[in-house]
């Protein structure tokens, strides 16, 4: 049996490989992808303690973020494309339209 | 509605309909609304006048006007025997001027513009000298000046004419100040500014004194001479009298009305109606003789080397009006309205004479260019004539009656009145001097104008010279209601007057009156026959004259430098405060300072605000993730406690 603590270090690892992905590349698609991963480190502790509580809510709440994550990706990826076609661009350097 | 509430508000009346409708509907036709107006009031004021005769006082509340705590002030009139004989000056004198104003503004203009002024004019007027309490007396002296102000300066396009108004306006506000001080000091002290409760309350003033910087002021005194403050300077008396011949430059039915009927004999008017306060002091009424009688020599000595007619006429008016104050400070009262009375009369009759010269003239206003008028303009003559024997106290008219009885009542008042009445006297020989070297100059001799206005030279219309006919009449007969008893009369004015304003009495017989009288009228046939000499017998003596005394001539020619002197002291460090430190430094710099440094210190925070967002989706990102760092520290942090 693997303990609970192995979930949670890999869900904490995961989670801030995501949120250094995030801050650290400009690319936007790597940025989309470093939240994906954000959500599934949250996911697989969810998953870990629905499991160690013997609780389903745990892993209804999965369920709930996958969906999310799902529309979000879809979203953010037309977002993208949108943007792309405009300003033929991926990098967060390039679009800096609100810099006061 | 009472009857009495229609003799102001008819003017009133007159005066909202022609500035509302006057310049699109009305137009030519503003007099007749001005005319009917003022005389309703004047058909009214004779009845009231009547009433008061049989021995009526009306006095009552109309409208309670402020009410705040135990400060009550009412909108009421009160006519006795004071009001009424103003009354009748006041809608008389307009009347005749209104009517005047027919064919001497004909075509102006601003026609309606004028009778509309007119019209206030004589509203605030009937205001003041109706009123039974301070504040209204207040509201209508406030009112008279500013219609002064619009009149005078009723040619507004000439510069000259504009900063007449402003010095009427202006110079009135000095002895404003002193009178809306006396006004709140009344109140202070007495806790009621009705005229009753005033003179009823007064004499426990008596004696009490009030410390200002160090020294003991009598209070009476005190409040009497800052009420005097407010005459002086509507009454153009000295030192405020800068303003008066100024006021020239205003149309001159408007002078006439000023000099004659309303606003400079508000001053003698509020004197005489608060009689009871000056009675209790000494050193008022003696302030008020000697400014009276100083003023009166002061100005008939100016008189004397002026041209120009309206001039020359504005000068006498400011020495009669100091013969009126002569009079109330020898307790006179009653000797001074009776001359206000008469003097209206002859007064607005040479001022409409004057008016009706320069109507000839094309407007020339010296008479150093004038001349044998006699012939061209009769009635403008004969009644010229009439007015100026009245006002030089020839006997028989009415200026003499008046005159004398202040003469000789000032001569029975210790040694202030001997020395009052000495100046009088001289001021009698001046005055028959300089009235008739307007006489002599411009209507004897020879025309010495230009050929073009000798062509142009004409009597006036109707409507001009049927005003100066009946002012004629008044400048004659005006005086017969107060012959006094040495000679036959019974100076009915006199007891008319006097259980207002009283009587001063004289116990010195006859012959005595007869020597006093026989001195005036000596004075006034020898400044007549001077002037004969000097302006139609031997015209090189009075030049040789002003070359001899240079020094004195121009002295008086320049108005004994009165206007350069205020200039000196008064306008240019008041102009030089102005654009050195309230534009210069109150407006530039503290103000300026406020309004455009708040939104500048406003920009400059919002320009370092706007540093802050940079643009990086990595910087919101990162302020997110320590945004939730720090609330989660604090969190767990306050759960550990």
């Amino acid at each position: 049996m693997v303990p609970l603590e192995w979930y949670i270090g890999l869900s904490a690892v995961i989670f801030i490989i995501g949120v250094a992905g995030f801050m650290i590349r400009k690319n936007i698609i790597i940025m989309l992808m470093s939240i994906e991963l954000m959500l599934n480190a949250v996911n697989i502790s969810l998953v870990a303690f629905s499991h160690y509580l013997q609780d389903l809510r745990g892993q209804v709440m999965v369920f709930f973020i996958i969906t999310v994550a799902a529309a979000e990706a879809a979203i953010g990826l037309a977002i993208l494309v949108s943007l792309f076609k405009n300003k033929a661009a991926v990098h967060t350097d390039e679009i800096i339209e609100m810099k006061g | 509605m009472d009857k009495y509430v229609l003799i102001p508000l008819l003017p009133l009346t007159a005066f909202v309909i022609n500035i509302i409708f006057g310049k699109w509907i009305i137009k030519e036709k503003a007099h007749w609304i001005a005319i009917l107006a003022v005389l309703g009031s004047f058909a009214i004021a004779v009845s009231a006048f009547l009433e008061v005769l049989s021995g009526k006082v009306i006095n009552y509340d109309v409208y309670n006007w402020i009410v705040s705590g135990n400060f009550k002030v009412t909108v009421g009139f009160l006519i006795d025997q004071l009001t009424a004989i103003m009354l009748i000056v006041v809608t008389s004198v307009s009347l005749l001027v209104h009517i005047y104003s027919v064919g001497y503004m004909h075509g102006d203009g601003g026609y309606y513009r004028f009778f509309a002024y007119l019209s206030l004019f004589t509203f605030s007027m009937l205001m003041l000298v109706m009123g039974n309490n301070l504040l209204q007396l207040y509201f209508g002296w406030e009112a008279v000046g500013l219609c002064s102000y619009f009149l005078i300066g009723f040619w507004y396009e000439k510069k000259s004419a504009a900063d007449a108004g402003k010095k009427a306006f202006i110079v009135n506000r000095f002895g404003d100040f002193g009178f809306g001080i006396g006004v709140i000091m009344i109140f202070l002290m007495l806790g009621s500014l009705h005229y009753t409760e005033i003179f009823g309350k007064i004499g426990t003033l008596q004696g009490q004194a009030i410390n200002i910087l160090g020294y003991n002021v009598d209070l009476i005194t005190l409040i009497a001479l800052l009420l005097f403050c407010g005459a002086v300077g509507k009454s153009a008396q000295i030192p405020l009298h800068v303003w008066l011949p100024d006021a020239m430059e205003g149309p001159t039915p408007v002078s006439a009305l000023i000099h004659a009927a309303t606003m400079v004999t508000a001053g003698v008017f509020m004197v005489a109606r608060f009689n009871p306060i000056f009675n209790l002091s000494e050193t008022a009424m003696n302030v008020v003789a000697l400014t009276g009688a100083i003023t009166s020599l002061f100005a008939a000595t100016i008189a004397l080397v002026q041209n120009d007619i309206k001039r020359i006429v504005a000068y006498s008016t400011v020495s009669q009006l100091g013969y009126m104050f002569l009079a109330c400070g020898v307790g006179a009262y009653g000797a001074g309205i009776f001359h206000l009375y008469t003097h209206a009369y002859f007064k607005a009759l040479l001022f409409l004479g004057a008016g009706s010269v320069m109507h000839a003239m094309a407007g020339e206003l010296d008479i150093q260019k004038m001349g044998g008028l006699k012939k061209y303009m009769p009635v403008t003559y004969w009644t010229f004539l009439i007015a100026s024997l009245s006002i030089a106290g020839i006997p028989g008219l009415a200026g003499f009656f008046s005159k004398d009885e202040i003469l000789w009542l000032a001569y029975n008042h210790g040694t202030v009145g001997k020395i009052v009445w000495a100046m009088g006297t001289a001021v009698a020989a001046l005055t028959a001097f300089y009235s008739f070297r307007i006489i002599f100059l411009a209507f004897h001799g020879t025309f010495r104008g230009t050929h073009e206005q000798e062509h142009h030279l004409h009597e006036s219309p109707k409507a001009m010279t049927m005003p100066l006919m009946i002012l004629a009449v008044g400048a004659v007969a005006a005086g017969w209601v107060g012959i006094p008893a040495a000679l036959g009369g019974s100076n009915a004015i006199a007891h008319f007057f006097e259980p207002v304003l009283g009587h001063p009495h004289v116990t010195a017989a006859h012959e005595e009156e007869y020597m006093v009288m026989g001195i005036s009228i000596a004075a006034a046939i020898g400044g007549i026959f001077v002037s004969w000499i000097f302006y139609s017998l031997k015209p090189e003596i009075p030049k040789n004259l002003a070359v001899k005394f240079k020094s004195i001539y121009t002295t008086l020619w320049n108005k004994y430098y009165v206007d350069e002197l205020y200039d000196f002291i008064i306008v240019r460090p008041v102009k030089w405060t102005a654009t050195n430190i309230l534009v210069a430094v109150t407006d530039g710099k503290i103000i300026e300072g406020i309004v455009n440094g708040v939104p500048a210190a406003i920009r400059n925070f919002g320009e370092r605000l706007r540093k802050l967002q940079t643009g990086y989706l990595q910087h919101y990102a990162l302020s997110m993730a320590l945004g939730v760092f720090v609330i989660l520290t604090l969190v767990l942090i306050a759960k550990g406690r």
